[in-house]
C-alpha cells in the first residue's frame, strides 16, 4: 500500500508539472496595448506580511506578491509554484520539495530551500506573534506546536534544507492534505536578509522584496495598493498584466460606483440589493461561484433547552431554505443541509434524512420534536437570536425567526451586536441561538469538520460528542477520510443538529467584460497573473 | 495678550490630560480586543500576540506606559495596520484631509457669507428666500446622500470627475469631496450670517451712519461687516476643526484615504492606539482653535481686550 501511495504522490507531483499557472491567452485574441487592472480590495488588510496576513483581502494581496512551494487553480488541483516536484517516504510523513533554479526574488537572488525553511519557522517562531501559527501545527509539522507553546527553540521545527533547492518537511504524522496546505501564504517564502535588516518595516514598499509575479510600487493606507510585474519572476514572460491596483473599498455600494464609472475592472463583491438588476443589465459580468464556505446558526449546547437534540431540530428543520436562498439572500447561494459544502474537493457530503422531505414534512416532524421536548403552545419556547450588525443577517434572521414562529409557536427576541462585542458574547457562550459562518481555510472536508470537535476554539456553542470527536481525529491519518466525514456529518447533523446549516456561501464579483483568464474558485485563490485585458 | 495665550496653553494641558485619561479607560473597557476575530486564536498564540502589545501588562501600567510614548511624540502602533504606526498613519491620512477641509472651510466661507450678507440685504425678498430655501436644504440633505448623488451624476452619468480616488490630491479628485464636505457649512454659515447682518442692519450706529450720508457698501463693509461676523465666527472655531479632521463620509464614498474613518474603523476594531491618536488631534485642534476664536475676537470686536 504504501509504494502505491509513493507512487500516486508522485503522479500527482508530475502531473502537476506539466502544467503551470500563467495568464493562457487564447489564439485570436487581441490584447489591449495598456495591461492595466484594478481590482476591488475589500477591506484593507492588517497587514501582508505572510506569516501574519490574515482573511480574504490580505491573501488575495500576498498572492500577488509571494508564491509558495504550490498554487491551486481553478478546480481546487495542485499547480506547481516554486516546488517543480516533491516526493513523500513510504509512511507519508517525510515531504521532499524539488525547488526550481530558476525562481528568484525581486532583487535578483535566488530563491532557495533556505527560504522556506526560515519562512515556516518564523510562522510559529513566539517572537513572530503569528494569528495563522496554527495553520503549521495543522499539518503536525515536527514540533510545532510545543515551539508555539514557547516549550521548544523554533530551531527545532521539522523543516530542513537538504541543499540550496531541496526542503524537506517532518510531520509527525500523516497528513493527506500537506501539500494543498502550501498553497496558503502562511507557508510562503520570506526574505530572511530584508527582514533582518529593516525589522516590521521591510514590508512597506520601499523595503520589500517579493518572490511572486509582482512588487510592490506604492500602498497607501485606505486608498490604494499598487503593484508592478516583477521581472524576476521564474515566469514573466507568461504574465501579461503589468500593473495591478486594488482599492480597498468596504462597502460594496461605493465598489459598484467604481465599477460603473470605469474605474475598476474586478470587484471585490457586489451589493445584493443590486444582484438583480446587475444580472438584468450586465449578465456576463456577474460571476457567481460557489464558496467554501457555511452559513449556520449556532445552538448553545450549554444551556437548556439547547442541550437537547429534539430542540435544536426542531428549530432547524422548520427553518425554509429554499426561501431563504430564493428571496432572503437571493444571490445564487444554495441551501445547506450538511455543515461541509458540496463545493469541497474529495470528499461529497451524503445528504441527510431530513433533506429529502418536503418542507411541510420537516415542519411537521419539527412540531412534534418540539412538543416532545415540552413546549407547546401554552409554554412556548422563547429565546434570544443574536447577530452581528449587518443588514444581510438581519433579513435572514427576521425570515428565520417568522418561520419558527409560524411554524413552532416560537416567540424569538432579535438581538444585534457590534461585531467585537459579539463575537465576546459567543465566546463567553452569553447566547442562546446565533448567527454564525465559517469559510474554510484549505479546500478539505476537515476545515469545515475541525470546528464541531469539542476542543475547537471556535466551537462557541460547545457541542461535544466523543464519537464525533474520534472519527475526525481518525480521519487526519487516512489516506482516505471520506468515510469518516460522512459519519461525523451524519452524527453532528442528522444525529445531534449541532448547528443549523442554512446556506453555501458563493463568491459574488463583478468582473469586465474584457478581463480574461479569471479563474473563479471555491477558495477564492485569485491571481493576477492568470489575467490578462482582451483590447475594447 | 501673550499672558493670554500664555494661559490658555497652560489650561490646555490638564485638559487634554483629562481627555486622554478618559478616552483610554474607555476605550480599554468596550467589550473585545483587538486581536478578537471570528477564528479565536490558540491561548498561546493570542498571549504571544498579547505580549508583544503589551496588552498582557496590568491596566494602569499599559496607561503610563502608553503616556511615556506619548510624551516623546510617539501615538504607538497600530492595532489594525500592524504594519504602521499611529504617528506614520496620521501623516498619511491628515494631510488628505486636512487639503479637502481648508478648500471646504474656504469654500463655506466664501459662498457662505455671501449668501448670508446678501440675503439679509435682500430680506423677504424672493432673493432672500431662495438664498434661505438652498441654505435649509443643504441643512438637511446629509452629506451620506449628497456624496453618492455627486457621483451618480458626475462620475456615472457625465463621466466628468473620477469617483474616487486621491492621487495626491489632483483637483479632479478634489471637487466632489469638496462640494460633499462643504454645503453643510455653507447652508449653516449663510444662516447665521444672514440673522446676525439683519440684526446690525437694525441697530443704532447703523442707522447713525445712513442718517450720516454714508453710501451704502461703505455702510455694510465699514461697520456692519464686523459685528455682524462675531456669531459667525464663534461658530467657524469648532467647525473649522471638524472639517479639517475629516469626516468618514467623505473618504467612504470618494475613497481617499482621509483620516475622517480612521477615527469610526478604531473604535470598531478596538485599534486602541488609533482612536487614542485621533482623540487627541482633534482634542488638541480644538483647544488651539478656541483659543484662536477667541484672539479673532479681540481683533474684530474692540470691546473685548485680554
Amino acid at each position: 500500500m504504501n509504494k502505491t501511495l509513493l507512487a500516486t504522490a508522485l503522479i500527482t507531483a508530475s502531473l502537476g508539472a506539466m502544467q503551470v499557472q500563467a495568464a493562457d491567452v487564447p489564439a485570436g485574441v487581441k490584447l489591449a496595448d495598456k495591461q492595466e487592472l484594478v481590482r476591488g480590495g475589500g477591506a484593507e488588510p492588517a497587514t501582508l506580511d505572510p506569516q501574519k496576513v490574515e482573511g480574504t483581502p490580505g491573501s488575495h494581496r500576498t498572492r500577488e506578491l509571494f508564491e509558495g512551494l504550490y498554487n491551486l487553480n481553478g478546480n481546487g488541483d495542485l499547480i506547481p509554484g516554486v516546488a517543480e516536484s516533491y516526493t513523500v517516504n513510504a509512511d507519508n510523513t517525510v515531504y521532499t520539495f524539488k525547488l526550481r533554479n530558476n525562481a528568484k526574488w525581486s532583487n535578483g537572488d535566488p530563491v532557495t530551500a533556505h527560504d522556506f525553511v526560515y519562512s515556516f519557522t518564523r510562522a510559529v517562531d513566539p517572537a513572530t506573534a503569528s494569528p495563522y501559527a496554527w495553520f503549521i501545527e495543522i499539518p503536525s509539522i515536527v514540533n510545532a506546536s510545543s515551539i508555539i507553546a514557547g516549550k521548544t527553540a523554533p530551531s527545532e521545527l521539522g523543516v530542513k534544507a537538504l541543499d540550496d533547492y531541496t526542503f524537506e518537511v517532518t510531520l509527525e504524522r500523516p497528513v493527506p492534505y500537506f501539500v494543498k496546505m502550501t498553497a496558503h501564504q502562511t507557508m510562503f517564502p520570506a526574505p530572511k536578509k530584508v527582514i533582518e535588516k529593516f525589522g516590521s518595516d521591510w514590508i512597506k514598499p520601499d523595503n520589500i522584496v517579493s518572490n511572486g509575479a509582482y512588487k510592490m510600487d506604492e500602498w497607501v493606507v485606505n486608498e490604494k495598493m499598487v503593484f508592478s510585474r516583477n521581472d524576476h519572476y521564474w515566469n514573466n514572460d507568461k504574465t501579461v498584466i503589468d500593473k495591478v491596483t486594488f482599492l480597498p473599498i468596504e462597502s460594496p455600494t461605493v465598489e459598484l460606483t467604481r465599477f460603473q464609472a470605469g474605474e475598476m475592472d474586478v470587484s471585490y463583491e457586489l451589493p445584493n440589493d443590486h444582484f438583480k438588476q446587475l444580472k438584468r443589465d450586465i449578465p456576463d459580468e456577474v460571476i457567481i461561484t460557489p464558496q467554501l464556505g457555511t452559513y449556520y446558526y449556532q445552538f448553545n449546547t450549554t444551556k437548556a433547552p439547547y442541550d437537547d437534540p429534539r430542540v435544536r431540530k426542531a428549530l432547524s428543520y422548520a427553518i425554509d431554505r429554499d426561501i431563504i436562498t430564493k428571496f432572503v439572500t437571493g444571490t445564487g447561494e444554495l441551501p445547506a443541509y450538511t455543515f461541509t459544502p458540496e463545493v469541497v474537493n474529495g470528499f461529497d457530503p451524503a445528504t441527510p434524512e431530513f433533506a429529502t422531505w418536503t418542507q411541510k414534512e420537516r415542519n411537521e416532524k419539527a412540531r412534534a420534536l418540539l412538543e416532545d421536548a415540552g413546549f407547546t403552545k401554552d409554554s412556548p419556547l422563547e429565546f434570544n437570536l443574536l447577530y452581528n450588525t449587518n443588514e444581510n443577517h438581519k433579513k435572514i434572521a427576521i425570515a428565520v425567526a417568522s418561520m419558527w414562529k409560524k411554524t413552532l409557536g416560537v416567540k424569538v427576541t432579535l438581538e444585534n451586536q457590534e461585531w467585537k462585542t459579539y463575537l465576546e458574547t459567543k465566546k463567553a457562550q452569553n447566547f442562546d441561538v446565533a448567527r454564525a459562518g465559517w469559510i474554510g481555510d484549505y479546500n478539505e472536508a476537515s476545515t469545515m469538520l475541525d470546528l464541531l470537535t469539542s476542543t475547537h476554539g471556535n466551537n462557541d456553542g460547545k457541542y461535544s460528542n466523543t464519537e464525533y470527536d474520534k472519527l475526525l481525529s481518525e480521519a487526519k491519518t487516512m489516506q482516505n477520510p471520506s468515510v469518516n466525514y460522512n459519519k461525523a456529518e451524519e452524527i453532528a447533523i442528522n444525529q445531534d443538529m449541532a448547528v443549523a446549516p442554512i446556506y453555501q456561501y458563493t463568491i459574488k464579483r463583478l468582473v469586465k467584460s474584457y478581463v480574461g483568464g479569471y479563474q473563479p474558485n471555491p477558495e477564492d485563490s485569485i491571481y493576477t497573473r492568470d489575467m490578462y485585458i482582451i483590447a475594447h | 495678550m501673550f499672558t493670554f495665550i500664555f494661559k490658555r496653553t497652560l489650561e490646555a494641558i490638564p485638559t487634554l490630560l483629562v481627555l486622554i485619561t478618559i478616552s483610554f479607560f474607555l476605550m480599554h473597557s468596550a467589550p473585545g480586543s483587538p486581536f478578537s476575530s471570528e477564528r479565536s486564536l490558540p491561548p498561546e498564540v493570542l498571549a504571544n500576540i498579547n505580549a508583544k502589545y503589551h496588552l498582557d501588562e496590568p491596566i494602569l501600567s499599559q496607561y503610563f506606559y502608553y503616556l511615556g510614548g506619548l510624551l516623546q511624540g510617539d501615538l504607538g502602533p497600530s492595532f489594525r495596520y500592524k504594519d504602521f504606526s499611529i504617528n506614520e498613519l496620521v501623516a498619511q491620512s491628515f494631510p488628505v484631509s486636512a487639503e479637502i477641509g481648508l478648500w471646504s472651510f474656504f469654500v463655506a466661507i466664501v459662498i457662505g457669507v455671501s449668501c448670508g450678507v446678501f440675503a439679509a440685504l435682500r430680506q423677504n425678498s424672493w432673493l432672500d428666500y431662495a438664498v434661505m430655501s438652498f441654505a435649509n436644504l443643504g441643512i438637511v440633505l446629509p452629506n451620506f446622500v449628497l456624496a453618492p448623488l455627486c457621483i451618480l451624476f458626475f462620475s456615472i452619468y457625465l463621466q466628468w470627475l473620477p469617483a474616487g480616488g486621491w492621487n495626491g490630491g489632483a483637483w479632479p479628485y478634489l471637487v466632489m469631496p469638496v462640494i460633499a464636505m462643504s454645503t453643510s457649512y455653507i447652508a449653516q454659515i449663510a444662516r447665521i450670517t444672514r440673522g446676525s447682518m439683519i440684526e446690525t442692519m437694525h441697530s443704532n450706529f447703523i442707522r447713525t451712519a445712513r442718517a450720516k450720508g454714508l453710501p451704502k457698501y461703505r455702510i455694510i463693509i465699514e461697520h456692519a461687516m464686523r459685528p455682524a461676523m462675531l456669531p459667525v465666527v464663534s461658530y467657524l472655531g469648532p467647525a473649522f476643526v471638524g472639517i479639517v479632521t475629516g469626516s468618514v463620509i467623505v473618504d467612504v464614498y470618494f475613497g481617499t484615504g482621509g483620516i475622517g474613518q480612521h477615527f469610526i474603523n478604531g473604535a470598531l476594531n478596538r485599534d486602541y492606539s488609533m482612536v487614542m491618536g485621533v482623540t487627541i488631534l482633534i482634542g488638541t485642534l480644538t483647544i488651539l482653535f478656541n483659543a484662536v476664536v477667541d484672539i479673532l475676537y479681540a481683533v474684530i470686536d474692540p470691546k473685548i481686550r485680554y
